[in-house]
């Protein structure tokens, strides 16, 4: 990106732009700053931060909350990946090693990222919580059976793909945010996609897309992060007048609320 | 269709995303005018905005509804493609690959279908594919084909989420991108198992790709026999 340039194109309609940057000089200077500090990636979150507060607009409450409750999942996430890998219960030797350390990856990437973007933005990320894989017992041999395993990471990256999609519309004002939420949208649901075949090489009846609500096998105990995927009908279109009920399930993934989200992970947090 | 035109109102562009952004009244001086939301939407595109498209091409249009047919175009792609791959499956399918094959094509079915009811008289025409290039009998040939158009789809969709100012269309884009991304990772994953998320889609922060519509359709063009004009889709 050319930040230079950015800033020329405004200046042609606000002729004060470099006087509200504080003086062109010392707004380079501080732009430079933070650039020098931050991932790459986290550079166009800082540009806005500099023309936030150039202009005093609180684009930040909403945003900043949003992206503190992907980074909470994303935690979930990082640390269930790291400790399953270290755990030893997915067997090695396999190539489910590798896709599993690929996911790992990615988890800690989010985590990292979304805290330089919270940060780039003047807000504080939230802490880890502590975890409990186990959710209370209720997956007491998470670390030890490679089917618990898997059953609970579909269900992970199901709700993750739900969650960001439930909240990506709050993101429309920042368009730097709103694509960087995309892309580990559809990141999650690329590892949705291969934990569902890797359960399904187990023996499970699941395709890599949610056939109604249905949790492949997994049962009631998830059914939560499934409710609702049922939906046949987009803004008005009858889609099973295309396609089989079934298909037009599959077809379009569907959204959860905070608060659902929430519901859903509260047991796997201390 | 008359129950969706409260979806889709005819101003396919608000001003929602501008005082965020830039402060509303220095950008309503730029302007020169107190503009109505079409207005305003139209004067917050490039300069190049309502260029006549040239004779012969299929103007994909402006605003939320551009962004609309640009996915109903990349649809129609996908659904004619997969809508071949299954009449003549190539040798050596499985069951279970035909199976999984039949569904992506539902799905893109589905979607195509979807745009053209929920764009009504806004939509574009049915296009003209061209897929000469692909040899539909040989299975790398299909499944390479495919992983092209299913990551391309995702990097379509990533790329204009920005693009859309109504919540709602943003919403059903995201949607259909994770099921985009669950085929992408199939595809990838029959080719070569793993390959689902590989460094050539995720970066090192683990995102996703995400392009411009000017570069998707560019990737899309050897596979259009119709012309795609995309000069008056909005570029910010």
């Amino acid at each position: 990106m050319n930040i230079q340039n950015i800033i020329s194109e405004i200046a042609q309609f606000d002729s004060e732009v470099y006087d509200r940057l504080d003086s062109r000089r010392a707004a380079m200077r501080q732009f430079t700053r933070w650039g020098g500090r931050l991932a790459l990636a986290a550079v166009p979150f800082a540009l806005g931060s500099m023309f936030k507060k150039a202009y005093g607009q609180s684009s930040g409450g909403g945003i900043t909350a949003v992206l503190n409750y992907a980074l909470t999942l994303e935690y979930l996430e990082a640390e269930f990946y790291t400790k399953g890998a270290a755990s030893g219960v997915v067997p090695a030797g396999t190539p489910a090693v590798g896709a599993i350390n690929t996911i790992r990856d990615h988890e800690n990437a989010h985590v990292v990222f979304l805290k330089n973007a919270l940060n780039a933005m003047g807000a504080t990320p939230v802490p880890k919580p502590t975890f409990d894989f186990t959710a209370g017992g209720a997956f007491a041999n998470i670390f030890s059976n490679y089917d618990t395993f898997l059953a609970v990471a579909q269900t992970f990256e199901d709700t993750g793909v739900r969650a960001y999609k439930g909240r990506a519309a709050e993101l429309i004002t920042n368009n730097a945010v709103l694509t960087a939420a995309l892309q580990i949208h559809s990141v999650e649901a690329r590892h949705a996609s291969h934990i569902r075949q890797m359960r399904k090489a187990r023996g499970a009846g699941l395709k890599p897309w949610i056939t109604g609500k249905d949790t492949g096998g997994i049962g009631a105990a998830v059914q939560a992060s499934y409710n609702g995927e049922e939906l046949t009908n987009q803004a008005g279109v009858d889609i099973t007048k295309f396609v089989s009920a079934n298909a037009a399930s599959e077809s379009f993934d569907e959204p959860l609320t905070a608060e659902q989200v929430l519901a859903i992970v509260k047991p796997f947090i201390v | 269709m008359e129950n969706l035109h409260p979806v889709l109102p005819s101003a396919g562009n608000n001003d929602r995303l501008l005082p965020d952004k830039l402060g509303r009244r220095k950008f309503l001086t730029y302007c020169g005018l107190a503009a109505s939301a079409a207005t305003l939407a139209a004067c917050k595109k490039d300069k190049d905005n309502n260029n006549m498209p040239p004779a012969g091409s299929i103007d994909l249009g402006m605003g939320d509804i551009g962004i609309l047919n640009y996915a109903f175009a990349l649809e129609q792609l996908e659904a004619a493609f997969y809508t071949q791959v299954v009449a003549s499956p190539y040798s050596g399918i499985t069951a279970g690959e035909l199976a999984l094959l039949t569904d992506i094509r539902d799905h893109e079915v589905a979607h195509r279908e979807f745009f053209k009811a929920a764009l009504g008289t806004k939509a574009i025409v049915s296009l003209e594919v061209n897929f000469s290039a692909v040899n539909f009998g040989s299975r790398d040939s299909v499944l390479a084909t495919a992983k092209a158009f299913e990551d391309l789809g995702v990097s379509a969709y990533n790329g204009a989420g920005q693009l859309i100012t109504d919540p709602a269309y943003l919403l059903l884009a995201g949607k259909i991108v994770s099921v985009e991304a669950r085929h992408a990772a199939y595809i990838r994953d029959l080719i070569s198992n793993g390959s689902f998320a590989d460094n050539t889609v995720v970066d090192a922060s683990g995102l996703d790709l995400a392009s411009k519509p000017a570069d998707v359709l560019m990737a899309a063009k050897p596979f259009l026999k119709s012309v795609l004009y995309a000069g008056n889709l909005p570029t910010a």
